[in-house]
């Protein structure tokens, strides 16, 4: 029955960060772009009805004449009608004599500020317009008459509203678009991210009401490659989860298996022993125990090694390896005087490296159950070597017996052989060994008898030499 | 700064003093409201009166305390009141919109928005502050008994005609306006002077005819009815349409005929804006437009009735052009080609 877990989300959603994003884009680019169109339309604005100001200033410089030596001012109306273009906003104006008296205009219009330097075009300045923000321009014109010699000055302000209703109007022009630019945007990406989203829902789905113990593969087609990634990874982890299921399964069944009957003789024997009625039959029963009690002890060894050599296959990274250093090791370390006292292993080795990838704990143990295969079963003298053919690696060990029986050699690998008959300290569990190391590093084992005797090979592609 | 600007506009007006304190020419109280509205303006209570008591009898909390004032003290008063120095009113209405605008361009005014408001055109409303109310034209009176038909100018080109024709029988029998005690007339007579080429020849005539330059519409309608002056030039109409006098006719001249509208502004400092709000949401609605219209004050539109082609039509604009009117060398100007026209002539 599957079991619906419930999914406590951690964190927030994907949608809503990119959304976050996107917004805190848009308001930052929102208040960028209206400061910026802002600006600009502040300056567009100031530039035209400068314009006008300066238009009406030169107007009423234009309809001053001299008669009887006093600067007369013929005020045009269109200097006026200009202003109006501004049709908000009030108007002062003032026109000056040498002596700064007031030949026309308002007498509280403000003058240009002096402090700067003299400049003969129009100077445009800001000042208040009873108590109102305006803008002014004043022009100077020089007379030279027999009468009359000096400067006019003419003064000429407005109020800012058009300048404002301008800015503002071309400020929203500006922003106006890209405010519906944005909207679309946020549109767009929610649309695309719920688009992108579906397939992660369609796998949490499948994820959240798939049984727990189904490790078949997800299906990887039609997912975004970001997605697909994932996936994969996911089904590779699944497929090793998977693995190690049917190991674990494997393990406890063969323990089951193989310690059934071992056990069941030890029982028989002490049985016996306790039941013996004199003490040459309970040195004959005690001695069995001995014996199959030590042999219960190898056939442990051996089937938490093969455990262990399965459980690395899938976990321990691959190391590039001499095999006759593995060869080597296994000499060295006289396991074989243990299982064979007084039988010598030869060691065959050349001068050039024979590298391969893998293990070293697997390719040890791997070596080292043919190795004792050999002593247990075959006859001496045996011997052990690695060397390369081609692009293959052996390892192999050689002995002078007959081997395993012919029609074993085509079962070579699988997990459980021993005939209900072999003892407990048979080739069976050695051979699967080697077999699950040959198939974890894409090897295989090759057996060939010959008239010297039987070679049994572990054969795996060979490293390429290290450049 | 506005005191002073006040007393030069006031020289240059023409007056060599300052306005009396209580230069209004006529008061009234209109309803019996405990919020009292102060209204100062140039129109008689007399044609008036109608629209202000219609107002009153809907807003019964209200009354009018109504003062008529001359055009120059009256914009001499508000200036003072702008500055602080004299109470405000609460809503001052003129006829001489050129004032009207000098006082909302220096922040004198009052913002007022709504719906009446803004429906109107824009030659007849400023910045939410000054609202033209009325539509009144400048005539031409005549009178009828004494001036043969086939004689009645119906241009000014034909009154142009008649004062060369026949100076000698018209001498000292045209009347107009004296723009210098009189705010209105100065404006109808600078408006002419923007509006065509005839205004120097009609100087002239009015020269060579000894026409008479004098104040008060009253008067110079009563003159024209009893025969004292045969004719007189840029009268407001509505005064002539009230008086209803004997024996007048009435001419809007076929070449352009300007049209006033009476300013109406709340004041800066006026203590009722809301109540002066109100009432000029009454003014412009359809019952004080026909108010209005009934007092003569706002001219039929229809052409058949009126015989004017509408491009006739010459609105005074309240806008800052209007400025150069009371600009004071341009006024002064103004007043010396003026006074040469009409130099040495008095009241008969």
């Amino acid at each position: 029955m599957a079991e619906r877990i419930a999914i406590h989300p951690q964190g927030r959603s994907l949608l809503t960060r990119v959304l976050r994003a996107v917004i805190v884009l848009l308001l930052v680019g929102g208040v960028l772009a209206a400061a910026t169109s802002w600006f600009s339309g502040r300056q567009a604005a100031r530039e035209s009805y400068d314009r006008l100001l300066l238009g009406a200033a030169s107007d009423i410089a234009e309809s001053i004449r001299i008669q009887n030596g006093e600067a007369m001012v013929d005020l045009p109306v269109s200097a006026f009608q200009l202003l109006a273009q501004a049709p908000d906003d009030r108007v002062s104006y003032a026109v000056r004599g040498p002596d700064e008296t007031l030949i026309t205009g308002f007498d509280d219009a403000p003058k240009a500020p002096t402090e700067r330097p003299r400049i003969t075009g129009p100077r445009f300045f800001d000042a208040t317009m009873q108590g109102e923000e305006a803008r002014f321009v004043e022009i100077t014109r020089r007379f030279a008459e027999r009468d009359f010699s000096g400067e006019v000055r003419v003064t000429v302000g407005q109020t800012l509203r058009a300048r404002d209703a301008m800015t503002t109007q071309l400020m929203l022009e500006a922003v106006l678009p890209m405010g519906l630019a944005g909207i679309a945007l946020l549109v767009a990406s929610v649309l695309t991210i719920r688009s992108a989203m579906r397939p992660l829902e369609a796998i949490a789905d499948d994820l959240a009401t798939r049984d727990p113990y189904d490790l078949t593969p997800m299906p990887t087609e039609n997912v975004p490659r970001e997605v697909a990634v994932i996936l994969e990874a996911m089904n590779r982890f699944m497929a090793r989860l998977d693995r190690q299921f049917d190991a674990m399964r494997n393990l406890i069944s063969d323990s089951a298996h193989q310690l059934r009957t071992p056990v069941a003789a030890i029982r028989v024997q002490a049985e016996t022993a306790l039941d013996a009625e004199d003490d040459t039959c309970r040195d004959a029963a005690l001695d069995r125990l001995v014996r199959r009690t030590r042999s219960l002890g190898t056939l442990l060894d051996q089937m938490l090694s093969r455990a262990l050599v399965i459980h690395r296959n899938d976990s321990a990274p691959r190391q590039r390896l001499d095999l006759r250093e593995v060869a080597l090791d296994i000499v060295d370390s006289r396991d074989h005087e243990a299982i064979a006292p007084g039988v010598e292993v030869g060691l065959v080795i050349g001068e050039d490296a024979v590298e391969v990838l893998a293990d070293a704990f697997s390719l040890t143990e791997a070596g080292r159950n043919l190795l004792s295969n050999a002593l247990k079963h075959g006859a001496p003298p045996v011997r052990i070597g690695a060397d390369r053919d081609g692009g293959m690696a052996r390892l192999w060990v050689e002995d002078a017996g007959p081997g395993l029986p012919p029609e074993l050699d085509g079962r070579l690998g699988e997990r459980f052989r021993r005939s209900t008959a072999s003892r407990e300290d048979s080739a069976g569990i050695g051979l699967s060994i080697v077999t699950a190391v040959a198939e974890a590093f894409d090897g295989r084992i090759e057996a060939r008898r010959s008239a010297d005797g039987f070679r049994i090979s572990l054969v795996l592609p060979a490293a390429e030499p290290e450049t | 700064m506005i005191r002073l600007l006040a007393l030069l506009l006031t020289v240059a007006t023409g007056f060599t003093l300052a306005p009396p304190v209580s230069a209004q020419e006529d008061r009234a109280r209109i309803g019996n409201g405990n919020t009292v509205l102060e209204l100062r303006s140039t129109t008689d209570v007399a044609i008036i009166r109608p629209a202000l008591e219609a107002f009153v009898e809907q807003n019964p909390q209200l009354s009018i305390e109504y003062e008529q004032w001359g055009s120059n003290a009256l914009y001499a008063d508000s200036l003072a009141a702008c500055a602080g120095e004299e109470p405000s009113a609460d809503a001052v209405f003129s006829s001489a919109v050129h004032q009207m605008v000098a006082l909302v361009n220096g922040a004198c005014a009052r913002d007022y928005q709504s719906e009446a408001t803004l429906n109107l055109p824009s030659a007849r409303r400023w910045r939410n502050q000054l609202w033209g109310v009325t539509e009144e034209p400048a005539v031409i009176i005549y009178n009828s008994a004494l001036l043969a038909e086939e004689n009645v100018p119906r241009t000014r080109f034909a009154l142009l005609d008649l004062m060369r024709n026949t100076p000698l029988s018209l001498a000292g029998r045209i009347a107009t306006y004296d723009i210098e005690s009189s705010g209105l007339g100065y404006l109808f007579a600078y408006n002419d002077s923007l509006e065509a080429t005839t205004f120097g020849a009609m100087l002239e005539g009015f020269a060579r005819t000894q026409a008479v330059a004098t104040c008060c519409s009253a008067e110079i309608i009563g003159a024209v009815s009893e025969g004292r002056f045969l004719l007189a030039y840029n009268v407001l109409g509505s005064y002539v349409a009230n008086a209803a006098p004997a024996d007048v006719g009435v001419i809007l001249p076929e070449d352009y005929t300007l049209f006033l509208t009476r300013g109406y502004m709340i004041p800066r400092q006026a203590r009722q804006p809301q109540a002066a709000g109100r009432l000029l949401d009454f003014l412009l609605s359809t019952q004080g437009q026909t108010i209005l219209r009934r007092a003569g004050l706002i001219y039929a539109q229809d052409p058949e009735e009126t015989a004017l082609l509408p491009s006739a039509r010459r609105a005074i604009a309240l806008a800052p052009p209007l400025l150069v009117a009371l600009d004071r060398s341009k006024s002064a100007q103004f007043r010396t080609l003026w006074r040469t026209a009409f130099a040495a002539i008095a009241l008969p």
